[in-house]
Parts: C-alpha cells; structure tokens; sequence
C-alpha cells in the first residue's frame, strides 16, 4: 500500500502494509540508518524521531499515523539551531562511547531544549528517562545538554 | 636505511600523486615497508596527499581504540589528530592477533591498548624515520637536522608536509628498530584535550554500525528458537507467513537449533517469524528453574570443595578459625546476568566473486567466526573475509568461543542458493532469552578475627558454573581443574590476608555462560570488598585505615594503597553531609587498579539515593585521559545498574524476561555525577574498559550498608533482597 510521507523536508513515496512502524520505513525503505533499532517497544529511545517537531518513537509510531506530519531525523539535525547545538555539544564533550544509542538521545535532548531552554540537571533527568545508554553516559549527556543551552544562550 | 632497487622500479610506473607509504608487519613480527600492501598488512596507511590512516586492529564499541591506536601512530609520526583517520583490520591471525591472546586476533580483557602500545608506536616511529629519511634523500641533507611537527617536515632551512616524501619513502626499507620518542615529548599521549576521532559520525547518524549494512538484494533472516536451551527443530509450518508481505521463506538451520525466517525486510522477517510454527524436539532441552541453579549452588558451598585453588593448608585454616576470637560468616548469591549491548546482535554474510565469503560484523574476535566459517564453508581461511564494523556495544557478547551468531548466520545462509546475501538480525527479546549470561555463582566466607580485630583466617568457597570449561579457551585458561576466571579478583586478592584458603565447585551449566564486563571480578571484588568493610566494621576500625593496614609489601599493594588514597581523600572521606553515608570498594582487576568511594542518601527501607561517585584509577601510563575517564563512568554505571536491579531467570528452562522493561537498563535518573581521578604514571599502560566496574557494586553495598543500619546485601539484585532506591 502506498503513502506519502514528509520526511527531513522531502516527500517520499512508500510502499509498505499499513501497521509498519515507522522505524522500519525509514531504516529498511528510505534506508536512512542514523535511527536504531533497540528494542522495538519504545523502552530504550534508541529510535527517537520528531513528528511535527515533537520526540516520538519510532518503532511504535505507525505510517499510516504520520501521513502529513513534519517527520525530523538526526539526519536533519544539523540543519537546525538547536540540533546544531546539541551536536557541538556532544563533540565538545566526547558524549559518546559505543554510538549506538546517541542519535535518540540527541533527538530527545533537542526536544527538552525546544521546551526549555535552561533546564536543571533534574529537568533533564526527568525528560531523558526513557533513553537508554547501556554504555552510561548520562553524565556527560547530563553535560551536553546543559553545554547546549548554553550555546544557544550566547 | 637504503634504496631498495626493486621496490623502486616497482614504483616508477606509479605517479607519485597517487603513491602510498604502508608500513606494518610480517608474519615474522619484523617492521615492513612498501608502496603497495599485497605482502604484509600494515599498520599505517599514508598517501601522497598527506593522509594518515591508522589500521586499527580492536573492534570499536565505545571503548575507544580507534582514537587509542590512532593517538599511537599520530604522536610517533608528528601529527595533530586531525591529521589522522582510522580504518578496521582485516582478520589476520598471524598479523593483527592480540599479544595477550596468543596467535588469536581479538579485543577483549581490557588488552587494547596495554598489547598495542610499543606496536602502533613502532609503526609511527618507523613512518616518521622513513618519511624524515625521504625528506633528507630529497633536499640532500642530513636527515638529523630534520624533524616532523603537525605533518610537516622541518629542518635545514626547509619545510614540506609530509604527503611530498611519501612516494620518496615507499621505496625504502623500514627501519629495523626504529627509535620512539621520550614519553617527556609527548604531546597527544597523555594530553586530555585530546577528543574522540568518532564523536561527529555518532552524533550525526552517519556511523555505521554493522546492523546499518544495506546489501544489494540482501534477505534478513531472523531465527525462530526454542524457549529452552538444547531444544531441536524438527519442522515447521508456515503458512500463516506466507500471509506477510516480503516474506520469502524458511529453513531449519542444518544444526536444528532453530528455523531461520527470510524475509525481504526486517519489519516483514519479524512478522513472518512470529507466525511461523515450529515443531521442538525438547528431549534433551534443559528443563531447570533458576531456584534450582541457586539450589545447587547453594549446596555445593555447604559441601567439601572441589578444588583447593592455591593448594593451601585447608586444615590450618580451620584451625586458626577455631581459634579465633570471633568468626564473620556470609553467604553471597549472584544471578545470571544479560549483556543487552545497544544493538542488538547481527551480522551479514554474501558470497564473493571469487568463490569466497564475506562477512560483515562488529566483530569482536575475528578469528573465531574466521575459523568456523572455513569449517562451514568447507573454504581455506584465505577465502574468508571479515569486515568489521562499529558495534554498538557488547560487554563480552560479541566475543563468544563459539562465535554463535556467526555460525548461526553462516547456517542460515549456508541453506540458501547463495546468490542472496543474507543480513541476520536479532531482536532485543532474542537478546535476552537466547543468549550467553553472566554465570550465576555463590559464595560463603568465614573471616576469623583475634581480639584486635586483625584477620587470622579467610575460608572462602566459591560455587558457580565455569565460564572457560569446554571451550577452546579452556586450555589457556583452566590449570589443574581450576578455571582462573571462576576465581580471578578472590584467589589472587592483593590483600595480605594470613591463613587464606580458596575453594571452588563447578556446579552444571543450565545456559550458556560468557564472561561479561570484567568476568569473575563481577562478583569476587563484591565479596572481596563486602567481607573487607564488615571485618573492619567488627574490628571497629575505619574501612579505609583497615584495608590499608592489608595492602603493604609490594607493588600491587602500594599502587591499590594509592588509588584508595586518592579516591577517598577527593570524595572527602568521613565528611559527607548530613543525611548521607559513604561507602568504598577498591579492586585491581585487569593489570589496573581502582577504588571508588560511593555517597548515598536514604536507607534501604526509606529509599536509597546514589548523590555522589568518585573513582581514582592507575591503569599504568594514561594515553587518551578523557576516554579513561569515560571507561571509568561507563564502567561504574554498568555495575552499579546490575545490582540495583538486573537479573534474568528461567522457568523449565525457558527465560523469563523479554525485553527491557523486564531487565532495566540504568537511567540517566538512577546515577549522580562521577567524579574521575587519574593517577599519574610512568608505567606501562593497562586496561580500562572493565576494571570500573568491579569496585562500583561493592562501593555501594557498603554505602547501603552505612546507611541502613550494617545490612548487608548479600544476593542480587538489591531491589529484590531488601533495598528500595529512591
């Protein structure tokens, strides 16, 4: 079946059965990689995309659902004041370990700095519960975030 | 150094624009040197347009060799670090194998950068004399005036980056033994401004992590497995799958230990697996509970040893605890624990135009999949290729003796036509209840102390399931009965512990057991630490004081002294605030030596809080300090996150848990700052991708303890024996 779906600015054409996550057609039929596959029931965040600017994830978010809505990628994050930031951030302070997980923490990081500009490392805790790092970084996302804001602030 | 004619004449049909330096090694171990890189595999890759590429021989999963190794050579040539790139080994036993593993290509054990010290730094220094030797042919100077900084050379009035002598330099021999710089010149090893080569390409979605592999017309195959371990297929049914678009077929595995699902997309592979039935032989599957694992653990402990580990006078220390004037007694239960690294495990295997295979992994121990797919393939070795990838995380997964998942995609490939090349996936659920654990082990130690609260006996009994026994690894690693990963941080304690025995039972294997980051230490620093902090608790002596009174005579035992030192005196020991409580773990593990010193708030009945976590490390001579750092934080997360919560049990064989919300990841809410503190040292370097782990449970056990009224966790994980977090 086919839908149209906008995504990082671009329409694109697919032909999947209605119920595929979204995950999967943006890995598997757009094959844009920088959104993981982690658990598959939107425990880790590993996934995470913006639907019409908001963090979802995308292994439990389904094509039919998002036909019309602004879909973001990491992608795109670069391309955007905040995304920029966050990712400045994340090489200033060598954020990552293994990589895997880091491109939901950036997508769900810059949906927290979209809200709020200046938030408490408990605000941050509060926002980022649901990605996962098996590596633990979260000290130094706890940082990068708090580095961001402070970019975007100057 | 001389002109080698025949390289030269080799050379003179190249243009010099697109001319290239490697230098590497023989099989023999000698230093090589030459403008193509068909005889030997190089260490060093440099270009005429002065690129510089590191070939990396670890697999990066965070840990940070790819800047490790790069960090080597970029500092022996005379580079910035944005001067160089890194490239992934090809599997080559005889060339790339890990010093600490033998003739094996490998990472694991924290070795990394501890066996490619002195080696990446001679391929630098050797590319640097080359380079400096071509600079000196070419303006007919003395190649002692002449030195490499930021990838120039300079010197006799001159200066020219380096890409200009490449051509010159790729037809000279290498140097014999080149000479490296004095550690007192160093300006990239050792400097913690220096960033990860990997940072831009993680935060930006453009690295590729092996489960990012897009083939060609590649089918994913997923594995339907049976529920117990051992189960066999003996046939499926699956007509419901026909039913899901972009489902191809299914095959039982040739071993039928599974049916493997192809699909043309994993969304459609998963769907197809789910609806296909398979039909188990479970005659032989195993059938047991985790309270039985326990139970027999349990009991081993209350029986004789197997094996008496150091050959000790076991009657005399029964004697001297008789003799004590009081008798510690604890029993301590570890389960089985998961891996569940981020990307889920998979690998993709195609065939090659000349009749070989390749596969495509985040391979962590090439040379075992290497090996077992010449075996399946019935191909020499040569015909095997094995690109590895980033992977995102393992923690000991990806590292199996048996290299499971790749034998599992080789059979799953092995069945097809082999014209497809077939991408295997697993998912998180397969993660968790088909794979390698933690063992589960028990242990139950008496402490004997006299009046003065000193130690004069320590009988420690250790039950478990052996991790290294019926593996190829078993001959390295088991000696006289006794697998040393059964015992590793416990037998060998640094402490100076009078009247010690050490016992041990192997008890059956109910899964399949695999080290996991840091291995035995995972639970022999905990007993280790935990017995350590009640003795002195007994003794009414400080705990630091009380484990320092032990840790004299000796190297190890000064530079453990140190590290505790250190972390204690940096986390303000004795002083935490009102309302908090600190506890202390140190532990040498993986030739490196750690102490951590964790603070909490609560109680194990009110809720405990972990508000601070400060660590020092001696893990020899710090090459990257940021990325030790981060080994440090990563390292402590992950113990601490297990024992406050992990654990993963069977039913009749079959696991209980499916995905994460059944086996917790550590949240970024569960964990306060680490506050990280590197010892300053002339050694050789050691490991850090585990030795943060060990000290971080037993720092927090005792920090509980502390502060809810001495009790003392003593089976894992903590939220199921007692202990509520806040």
């Amino acid at each position: 079946m086919a839908f149209s779906l906008k995504l990082n600015g671009t329409s694109h054409e697919v032909d999947v059965e209605p119920g595929t996550p979204l995950l999967w057609v943006i890995r598997d039929e757009l094959k844009m990689t920088g959104t993981k596959f982690g658990c598959g029931v939107a425990s880790c965040g590993a996934c995470t995309v913006h639907l019409d600017g908001q963090p979802v994830r995308s292994c439990q978010t389904y094509v039919e659902d998002v036909e019309g809505a602004e879909i973001t990628t990491i992608e795109a994050m670069s391309e955007t004041e905040i995304g920029a930031a966050v990712q400045q951030a994340w090489v200033e302070l060598d954020v990552v370990q293994c990589g895997y997980c880091q491109s939901g923490q950036i997508m769900s990081a810059v949906g927290l700095l979209s809200e709020n500009p200046k938030p408490t490392a408990e605000d941050i805790d509060a926002y980022m519960y649901g990605n996962a790092c098996r590596c633990a970084t979260y000290q130094r996302i706890r940082a990068g975030i708090q580095r961001a804001a402070e970019i975007l602030e100057a | 150094m001389t002109l080698d004619t025949t390289r030269r004449s080799f050379l003179k049909g190249a243009a010099a624009a697109g001319a290239v330096l490697f230098i590497g090694a023989r099989p023999d171990g000698a230093l090589a040197a030459a403008g193509e890189s068909t005889a030997f595999n190089p260490f060093v890759k440099i270009a005429s347009d002065g690129t510089v590429t590191a070939i990396v021989k670890h697999v990066e999963f965070g840990q940070g060799p790819a800047t490790g190794l790069s960090t080597l050579i970029a500092e022996e040539i005379g580079l910035r670090m944005d001067q160089i790139t890194y490239d992934f080994a090809p599997s080559n036993a005889e060339v790339y194998n890990n010093f600490a593993f033998g003739p094996f290509q490998g990472t694991g054990g924290s070795t990394a950068m501890a066996n490619s010290f002195q080696q990446y730094r001679t391929a630098g220094a050797a590319a640097r004399e080359m380079l400096i030797a071509a600079a000196a042919q070419s303006w007919g100077v003395d190649a002692s005036e002449l030195s490499i900084e930021e990838g120039v050379v300079t010197g006799a009035g001159q200066s020219a980056p380096i890409g200009e002598f490449v051509a010159v330099a790729a037809t000279l021999d290498a140097p014999e033994t080149p000479a490296l710089k004095d550690p007192a010149t160093f300006k990239l090893i050792g400097n913690p401004d220096i960033r990860r080569l990997d940072s831009a390409i993680k935060g930006d979605g453009s690295a590729m992590f092996a489960m990012d592999l897009h083939l060609p017309n590649q089918m994913v195959a997923m594995i339907k497995r049976p529920e117990q371990r051992g189960g066999l297929a003996t046939g499926f049914d699956d007509s419901a799958a026909q039913e899901v678009k972009g489902y191809i077929m299914s095959a039982v595995l040739p071993n039928s230990a599974g049916v493997a699902v192809y699909a043309e997309s994993t969304w459609a592979a998963m769907q197809a697996r789910d609806a296909v039935e398979v039909e188990w032989d479970l005659s032989a599957a195993e059938t047991r509970s985790s309270d039985e694992i326990e139970a027999e653990i349990r009991a081993a402990l209350d029986a004789e040893p197997t094996y008496n580990v150091n050959k000790s006078d076991q009657a005399a220390t029964q004697a001297l605890l008789n003799g004590a004037d009081q008798v510690l007694e604890q029993s301590f239960y570890f389960p089985l624990l998961a891996h569940a690294p981020m990307e889920p495990l998979n690998c993709t295997i195609e065939a090659t135009e000349d009749g070989g295979i390749r596969l495509h992994d985040g391979c962590q121990l090439p040379t075992g999949p290497h090996m077992a797919l010449s075996q399946i393939f019935e191909l020499p070795m040569e015909k095997i290729e094995i690109k590895t990838m980033l992977a995102g995380g393992s923690f000991g997964r990806r590292a199996t003796p048996d290299a499971d998942y790749q034998v599992e995609a080789a059979l799953a490939f092995v069945v097809t036509d082999r014209s497809r090349p077939v991408k295997l996936v697993w998912s998180r659920e397969d993660d968790l209840r088909s794979g390698y654990y933690r063992p589960a082990f028990g242990h139950k130690v008496k402490v004997g102390l006299d009046a003065d609260g000193r130690i004069v006996g320590w009988d420690h009994r250790i039950a478990g399931q052996s991790i290294m026994k019926g593996t190829a690894f078993e001959p390295m690693l088991v000696h006289d009965g006794v697998d040393h990963s059964s015992v590793e941080g416990a037998s060998d304690t640094p402490y100076q512990i009078p009247g010690a025995f050490f016992g041990l039972t192997d008890t059956e294997k109910a899964t399949s057991t695999l080290w996991w980051r840091s291995v035995g230490h995972t639970h022999t620093a905990y007993v280790m630490e935990v017995m350590m902090d009640m003795a002195a608790k007994a003794a009414g002596q400080d705990p630091v004081a009380y484990r320092l009174s032990y840790l004299t005579g000796g190297a190890d035992q000064d530079r453990l002294a140190g590290v505790l030192k250190l972390a204690t005196e940096k986390a303000g020991w004795g002083s935490a605030p009102a309302g908090h409580a600190q506890g202390v773990a140190v532990h040498k593990s993986f030739g490196s030596y750690v102490a951590e010193v964790v603070e909490v708030s609560g109680s194990a009945e009110d809720g405990v809080r972990i508000e601070k976590i400060t660590c020092a490390v001696d893990c020899g001579l710090p090459v990257n300090p940021d990325v030790i750092k981060a080994q440090m934080e990563g390292g402590i997360g992950y113990g601490i996150g297990h024992v406050m919560r992990d654990r993963i049990t069977l039913t009749g064989g079959a696991v209980d848990q499916y995905n994460f919300p059944d086996y917790e990841p550590l949240r970024i809410g569960d964990i306060a700052a680490i506050d990280v503190h590197i010892v300053p040292s002339a050694e050789a370097p050691t490991g850090v991708g585990e030795p943060g782990t060990p000290p971080a449970a037993p720092a927090l056990a005792n920090a509980i303890a502390a502060a809810s009224d001495d009790l003392r966790v003593s089976s894992l994980p903590m939220d199921e024996n007692g202990v509520a977090f806040a």
